[in-house]
């Protein structure tokens, strides 16, 4: 048995925890001025952790490897930002094709909204297209083994990519123009820009964990671990692979639509395989099968990429010396370089498959400082000995 | 389309068949001995374009081509040993993440090296001459690349075949481990793997690049991964399958393209691996092989 607090004491401190972060970031957002870069990193960092915890439900908790990310999140960003463009900006957006009647009517109709409501809902219906082709997809795709899996959903990621800038949906899509006019964050009186994304963040993952602890979870764990043991057990294989891919493109694509409300304008290019790269970097340093790494690994990278680490890609001159190397693109050099050294000499991950426990985490310090073994048990490779 | 147009757009599509082709069986022999894609293989080949832009500017270009061929070899054998060897004990999802790792390195090496702007690529001025053959014409390059391959194929069958180290390669292939106990060093074998592989992307780029005029560091991601689907259309581990493959696909593409549907030439190639996975996953040439538990 793992020595933990008893449950009480683990809900109070989750929920000071919560309490805090949230005035932590309403106080944030007073200070936009002041704290813009730090937002905005904030904001990308959260989002790209609904994207990054989705896929580890795929690959880490169900052990399908699925390269189809950035395709669901494209999907999501596309129809969230097209239901979202205010309906006067319409014009000037779909400026050289126009976009077709029904949808613009339909768009009036929806204009009675309030806006928050309007933004949930387009949220949720980026959501359930990816769901459904994700549907479609899987039949054929998930009976595919683990490489050929991933080669196929890189294509079908590929396929939806080239649908959405195809000349055939200029209309809807705005082909190869992409869609701008995209409304921010926001509550209506300049305030949101951290509370949606974390607030729609805190609902996602918590779904996910919530449905990792019930028995759907504990199938999937049991296909990743074995699946013709999981499947003489009686799981359904196709149908509990199916699931896992099918709620995972659900959040990815809504991921991929506070994507498009962040970036405020988007097109069929910001979705290439790089993309899925980015978030698979985060799942490997955050640990495969590990949820909390999935998050830290999100704020880790992003802030590292985006802030920290940006002078690696100005040249810096100190003293008349010019400083090698740094120039544009040793950033990433250096990320890559990062990855390849975690995947080969690190293979966990800062968390291996462990999770967050309030326990481990207040009394780090003192294991630390007393270099005893810890007493929650790194489980070994692949371990099937994680909570 | 007339008959010429028509038989001006086969030799495109044969020449970059071609060009496919060589690139498909450096994807079909790693995955043959290691079943690993080797998410890197595409931006060896796009490495190789840079090579061979540094090489013409202070060379002549039938000292460049060996020089290239070498120079990519070295880097083959290069993300082998720093990428693959490593981890031919760990699970799967690893290696292959080390692969897309590998992939994903040299990439942003590339953007950082030679900047993400394209470079134009050197002309070999004998491989650029035109032919006319009635109505038709086309460089020397796009007779030549389709004879090249064959040629070259025919080649690597025969050492595959005929060989010591391609009976090794064989058997490796047929099964690791037995193999294995049987003396055969596999790390040799591997190696010898990545030798052919990468000298024949190296060829197949200078074919590619000829055609194409640019490189950029993006310029390997699509052609390596059609050229993957060649090889699993072909069925996977079969050289000859992968010509048939790369030859198939290029075709299809030239012509694609030619009948104004170029958006979806891409999503084409990728339904196509979706819908052979489905149907015979095996691929045209592939043995069927019963999944041991």
């Amino acid at each position: 048995m793992k020595k933990d607090f008893s449950k009480a004491t683990r809900l109070i401190l989750s929920l000071m925890a919560m309490v805090g972060i949230f005035f932590l970031l309403f106080w944030l957002e007073g200070q936009k001025s002041q704290y813009g870069m730090l937002i905005s990193v904030m904001q990308k960092g959260v989002i790209l952790s609904i994207a990054a915890v989705s896929m580890n439900l795929l690959t880490g908790f169900t052990g399908l490897f699925s390269l189809g990310q950035a395709g669901f999140m494209a999907i999501g960003a596309y129809v969230t930002g097209i239901l979202t463009i205010p309906v006067d900006r319409v014009d000037s957006v779909y400026y050289v094709n126009g976009m077709s009647e029904g949808l613009k009517s339909f768009k009036e109709t929806l204009a009675v909204l309030p806006s928050p409501v309007l933004v949930a809902l387009a949220l949720i219906a980026g959501g359930l297209v990816a769901a459904i082709f994700a549907g479609l997809v899987g039949i054929p795709v998930l009976r595919l083994k683990s490489d050929y899996l991933a080669i196929a959903t890189l294509g079908f990621a590929e396929i939806i990519r080239a649908v959405i800038a195809s000349p055939q949906l200029d209309k809807i899509t705005n082909g190869s123009y992409g869609i701008k006019a995209i409304p921010g964050f926001d509550l209506g009186n300049g305030r949101g820009m951290l509370l949606i994304p974390f607030g729609v963040a805190f609902l996602c993952i918590g779904l996910i964990v919530l449905l990792i602890k019930s028995s759907y979870g504990r199938a999937f764990k049991a296909i990743r671990e074995d699946d013709i043991a999981a499947e003489a057990m009686g799981i359904g294989l196709f149908k509990h692979k199916q699931l896992s891919f099918i709620i995972s493109s659900f959040f990815t694509a809504i991921s991929g639509g506070l994507l498009a409300m962040f970036m405020r304008s988007i097109e069929s290019r910001a979705f290439q395989i790089i993309l899925t790269y980015d978030i698979l970097l985060i799942v490997v340093i955050g640990g495969i099968g590990s949820i909390t790494g999935s998050v830290v690994g999100a704020f880790l990278v992003t802030f590292a990429k985006e802030w920290w680490l940006r002078f690696f890609d100005t040249p810096l001159t100190i003293n008349g010396v010019q400083i090698p190397l740094l120039r544009q693109g040793f950033r990433m050099v250096v990320f890559s370089v990062l990855l390849m050294a975690i995947v080969l000499f690190y293979r966990k991950g800062l968390l291996g498959n462990t999770e967050f426990s309030w326990y481990g985490f207040l009394t780090w310090p003192s294991r630390f400082f007393k270099r005893k073994k810890p007493v929650s048990a790194t489980p070994g490779e692949g371990g099937a000995g994680d909570e | 389309m007339t008959f010429t147009t028509f038989i001006q757009h086969c030799l495109t599509g044969i020449s970059l068949g071609g060009a496919y082709a060589l690139i498909a069986i450096g994807y079909t022999m790693v995955y043959g001995i290691l079943l690993l894609i080797n998410f890197a293989h595409a931006d060896i080949f796009m490495m190789a374009g840079y090579f061979m832009i540094f090489a013409m500017s202070s060379l002549p270009w039938f000292i460049s081509i060996p020089v290239v061929i070498i120079v990519t070899i070295a880097l083959g054998l290069a993300v082998e040993g720093a990428a693959y060897r490593p981890l031919r004990m760990a699970p799967r999802m690893s290696i292959m993440i080390s692969a897309i790792g590998m992939s994903y390195l040299l990439q942003n090496l590339a953007i950082y090296l030679f900047s993400a702007l394209p470079r134009a690529y050197p002309t070999i001025e004998p491989l650029k001459q035109n032919f006319k053959i009635g109505e038709v014409s086309a460089s020397l390059v796009t007779f030549l690349t389709p004879v090249l391959t064959i040629v070259l194929v025919v080649l690597l069958m025969q050492l595959i075949k005929r060989t010591k180290i391609g009976m090794a390669m064989r058997a490796v292939s047929r099964d690791y481990d037995t193999s294995k106990l049987m003396g055969i060093k596999i790390n040799r074998v591997i190696r010898f793997t990545f030798i052919i592989g990468s000298a024949l992307a190296a060829i197949g780029s200078i074919l590619y690049f000829t055609d194409r005029m640019s490189v950029t560091p993006f310029s390997g991601l699509m052609p390596g991964l059609k050229c993957f689907v060649a090889a699993v259309l072909g069925g996977i581990g079969s050289i000859p399958g992968a010509v048939i493959g790369g030859f198939f696909i290029g075709i299809s593409e030239t012509f694609l393209i030619a009948f104004g549907y170029s958006t979806f030439s891409d999503a084409f190639t990728f339904l196509l691996l979706i819908v052979i996975l489905v149907i015979r996953p095996t691929g045209l040439l592939g043995e069927t092989i019963t999944e041991k538990v």
